[in-house]
């Protein structure tokens, strides 16, 4: 643990850091693969939905002597389709019917009560109609939709439009992780699956709001200063919420997967399972984008605009500059004004850069408050 | 929520105890308006208690582009909901959701297959011949409705509680002066009508010899019937068939007292009414109710009226019944046929009231049963053990960690998790009775999730405290110093959290709302907690030396935070000799 604290405290300082910018071009393109591995798999093998998308019935015996194949056999000799029948819990039977009518779902609790020598109280059923699914799956859709458009708009007023655009790209991206995983592992597609894909948003918002808050603080005089470029400054955001995004994403992993595990262990499948794992697998999707994808967008875009073009021109004439006069030495830091060249010739090779720089950036504002060139540590006083 | 702001005056920075006794207060407050309530644990949904939960969905109508709409849902909630405790379920509830669902809950015990077939069928709406209407109580003896009803046909005018007024204009149709003798028992409608063979109007009269025995017994329930009751009042109506008389209860005009009735065989049915609205008459100053009929309906209108508006009262009136109960028994003084009025002491509300009703009488819409379930009492309780279970096991770890990571830190963490806790917990409880909130399976689900969203908050502050001590600062400063900062972060986040929960409740049905309300409040839960809660309590602690001196198990030790006091070390220096594995 204490291993941990320092490791925080070497990622806020920028002692230690990934270059997560650096690098953003591999990571884009694992994210493409697994989009592409996402979507070839929905392609290819598709969804497999639950009977609350295609009509059916699904039956609970909390207790029976029953075995699996018998069930099978009553469900068959009612209905005339295959059912498919898993066991629960200790001596329970959860046998699961497509395409029938409620009317024929009213038999077959009946059949099976008989059959299985149960009260038909004692038997939980669950009978869709077939065109609930697809009223389910609209509005899924249109909440999809609507609360797309409104973090949008809430994200591009409380930050700006190009966070709003890379958080939207991140939140797609979580989507289409989430659903590339069902569909590859075939877990069955029910409400609660819908909810907590729906939930998921929320959450891997959160995280990506999380470290676009930190950038934003970050960046807020970059143009008053010759030293970071955007891309940098982004760097180091991510970075120094590294701990912070971690310690989120791990204390919202383990409830959902004490729900996972543990409740949905006890119970077998159930709407416990079904919200936790798309949640589970949603949440892991979710951190990973507001680190790797969401924020290196947002560099990307940024680094397009003008002031920004103009910025890194500037600190890259500066440093080179800084390179051709000190080049051999890190002790040329002391000779330069407001310290840049040294932070860069040293920081440059291990991916360093950007940590350092926003505490150095920041200090410039006050230079009267550092002691000799190298106080970083210290400087982020206002 | 607001965006983030800045350079807010800092809340709670100079009187945290005020914070703090104000939240106690109101967690105090709220623990004890559970107990006054009586509510101690949360309303159960009919997944976690055992029960019949039925989803219809309204169908659009051909020809009725706009027919799903609030109106027509909240007549058939009221329709059906009259229903299902017409089957003598206690408690159940009938909610439209969202735009065109309707979700009927039926508490266990209940037989669903039943409840089922009553909730999604078309409700019944018949008008009906008044034969005999009394007082509602149990009438001491019973005596035979024929004698009752040979009064002399002229006292009936205009004496009838609800007058009926409007001639019907140009039809040609009305009657020819009525020149039936009020024979006993209605049975001038036979010959009230020249020129029409409705077979309806033969069967009118009940005391067909034949029929004498069922008569009986209609006498019989009659003198029984007590519509004071309300068991008796639903059931007492129950089996009865269009083309049979019933007895049937119903409210006076005024709506004070109830009325017993002997109705004959349905005349018109409620499908036969194509419009009704409730109408200001401007020249008469008071509240009426218009009818138009189909054609065939108008037609059968017209005959009941002719017959009708010879009688005698009460047998002048006409019973409107819904679904067995008589909604409103006008008085005819006039035949009538395609247009018609019903003019009586109305307010607006009940003009509206009836007029939905009887345009609507054949339910407003027409619904499917999208899904059934049935969750036995037992299986319910295992599912709602499991999620708590579930949930315990998940706040142990998320306790776990933080102890762990965050050590003395932790305390604050874990008091503001349980000041949330009893916040959710008593909001919870006292929403059931208030707005009938339900604690379902998802919301459990929706409760453990937000023990992560609730943490994260803590974490945003905590690591911002600490960042400020790594610069070097003392402990009282950086808590005063994260603060702005982490609260602009825990702001935006339970902003868009908040946003998520919102556009989920709003959108969806059934289950999926459980869990939307639950993380909609366990949000805004949050920000009340960190703000009154988890920052002064962060204050105040920050003055007490296990804190402010940085001990080792405190959390905030500089040390090992990386700050070191003399605030002028060189990175470097410190960098090798710390962290020798640095990259």
């Amino acid at each position: 643990m204490s291993k941990l604290g320092n490791l925080g405290a070497r990622l806020y300082r920028g002692e230690v850091g990934y270059d997560f910018i650096g690098k953003r071009k591999m990571w884009y393109g694992v994210s493409i693969l697994i989009t592409i591995t996402a979507i070839v798999a929905l392609a290819v093998q598709g969804l497999n939905m639950g009977i609350e998308f295609k009509g059916g019935a699904v039956y609970t015996i909390p207790k029976t002597t029953a075995t699996a194949d018998q069930a099978r056999d009553v469900a068959k000799d009612v209905t005339g389709h295959e059912a498919i029948v898993q066991k629960v819990g200790k001596d329970g039977l959860r046998i699961q019917i497509g395409g029938i009518s409620p009317t024929q779902a009213d038999k077959v609790s009946e059949k099976l009560a008989d059959e299985f020598k149960v009260d038909v109280k004692d038997i939980n059923a669950e009978k869709v109609g077939p065109s609930w699914g697809e009223q389910i799956a609209k509005k899924a859709w249109t909440g999809l939709a609507v609360f797309l458009v409104l973090c949008v708009i809430y994200l591009a007023i409380a930050f700006e439009w190009r966070m709003a655009i890379a958080a939207l790209v991140a939140l797609i991206h979580d989507i289409t992780i989430t659903v590339g995983v069902y569909a590859l592992v075939g877990f069955e597609v029910t409400p609660g699956t819908v909810i907590g894909l729906l939930t998921i948003l929320g959450y891997s918002l959160y995280d990506t709001v999380v470290v676009f808050d930190s950038l934003k603080e970050q960046a807020k005089d970059i143009t008053k200063q010759t030293r970071w470029t955007y891309s940098e400054v982004a760097n180091r955001s991510i970075n120094s919420t590294l701990v912070r995004s971690i310690n989120t994403t791990v204390v919202a992993l383990l409830p959902v997967a004490g729900l996972l595990f543990i409740g949905g262990g006890v119970l077998g499948a159930g709407m416990l399972n079904d919200i936790s794992l798309s949640l589970f697998v949603g949440l892991a999707a979710g951190a990973y984008s507001s680190i790797f994808i969401a924020t290196p967008l947002v560099a990307d875009l940024k680094e397009r605009e003008p002031q920004m073009k103009a910025l890194k021109k500037r600190i890259l004439t500066k440093r080179a500059a800084a390179a051709a006069k000190g080049d051999s030495a890190e002790g040329g830091q002391t000779s330069f004004e407001k310290d840049e060249p040294q932070d860069t010739v040293e920081d440059d090779e291990d991916g360093e850069t950007a940590g350092a720089g926003s505490v150095v950036g920041q200090r410039r504002t006050q230079p009267q408050s550092r002691g000799r060139g190298r106080g970083r540590p210290s400087g982020k006083r206002r | 929520m607001a965006a983030p702001k800045k350079g807010r005056p800092q809340g709670g920075q100079g009187r945290p105890g005020r914070s703090l006794a104000f939240i106690l207060i109101v967690m105090v407050a709220l623990t004890g308006g559970m107990f006054l309530s009586g509510h101690t644990t949360p309303r159960l949904g009919i997944d976690l208690a055992g029960g019949t939960s039925i989803t219809l969905q309204a169908k659009s109508q051909p020809g009725k582009p706009n027919a799903v709409n609030k109106a027509n849902m909240d007549t058939a909630v009221n329709i059906i909901e009259r229903r299902v405790n017409g089957l003598g379920v206690s408690e159940a509830e009938v909610q439209t959701q969202g735009d065109d669902n309707i979700v009927v809950n039926i508490p266990k015990g209940t037989n669903e297959k039943q409840a089922r077939e009553q909730v999604g069928s078309t409700a019944q709406l018949y008008f009906r011949p008044v034969l005999k209407q009394e007082v509602g109580a149990k009438s001491p003896d019973p005596s035979p409705s024929p004698s009752e009803s040979g009064k002399d046909k002229d006292s009936g005018k205009d004496d009838g509680k609800k007058d009926d007024g409007k001639k019907d204009e140009g039809s040609g149709e009305k009657a020819t002066d009525p020149s039936a003798s009020a024979t006993p028992q209605g049975r001038a409608v036979t010959d009230g009508l020249k020129d029409e063979k409705d077979p309806k109007a033969s069967e009118t009269p009940k005391p067909d010899p034949s029929a004498s025995a069922a008569a009986d017994k209609l006498n019989k329930d009659f003198a029984a019937l007590d519509c004071s009751n309300e068991k008796t009042r639903t059931k007492v109506s129950e089996n009865a068939k269009p083309e049979d008389p019933m007895v049937a209860c119903g409210k006076s005009s005024d709506g004070k007292t109830w009325l017993k009735y002997i109705l004959g065989p349905a005349a018109v049915e409620g499908k036969d009414v194509t419009q009704s609205k409730a109408v200001f008459d401007q020249q008469r100053g008071i509240w009426i109710v218009t009818l138009k009929f189909s054609d065939g309906g108008a037609k059968k209108f017209s005959d009941i009226t002719t017959k009708l508006k010879t009688q005698s009262p009460p047998m002048n009136q006409f019973g409107i019944v819904l679904d067995g109960d008589v909604v409103s028994a006008p008085s005819v003084s006039t035949t009538l046929d395609a247009n018609a009025e019903i003019s009586g002491s109305f307010t607006q509300q009940s003009a509206d009231d009836l007029a939905n009703i009887l345009s609507f009488g054949a339910l407003p819409l027409s619904f499917d049963v999208q899904s059934v379930q049935t969750v036995t009492a037992a299986m319910g309780g295992d599912q709602l053990e499991a999620g708590l279970i579930a949930g315990a096991i998940g706040l142990a770890l998320v306790i776990i960690y933080l102890v762990l990571y965050y050590r003395g830190l932790s305390l604050i963490a874990l008091l503001s998790l349980l000041a949330s806790a009893v916040l959710t917990y008593a909001l919870m409880t006292l929403l059931g009775p208030a707005i009938g909130f339900a604690l379902n399976l998802p919301a459990v689900c929706g409760a453990i999730v937000a023990i992560g969203i609730t943490a994260d908050s803590f974490i945003v502050y905590f690591e911002r405290v600490r960042d400020e001590v790594r610069e070097g600062r003392t402990l009282r400063p950086a808590v005063e110093r994260a603060w702005p900062r982490a609260r602009r972060t825990i702001l935006v986040s339970d902003f868009v959290s908040f946003l998520a929960a919102a556009v989920l409740y709003i959108v969806t049905v059934g289950k999926v709302q459980g869990f939307a309300f639950t993380l909609g409040l366990t949000t805004l839960l949050d920000v009340v907690v960190v703000f009154l809660f988890t920052k002064p309590l962060m204050t105040i602690l920050a003055r007490k030396k296990f804190f402010a001196n940085g001990h080792k198990w405190s959390g905030l030790d500089p040390k090992r935070l990386g700050a070191k006091p003399p605030l002028r070390r060189s990175r470097r220096a410190t960098a090798p000799v710390d962290h020798p594995k640095e990259a």
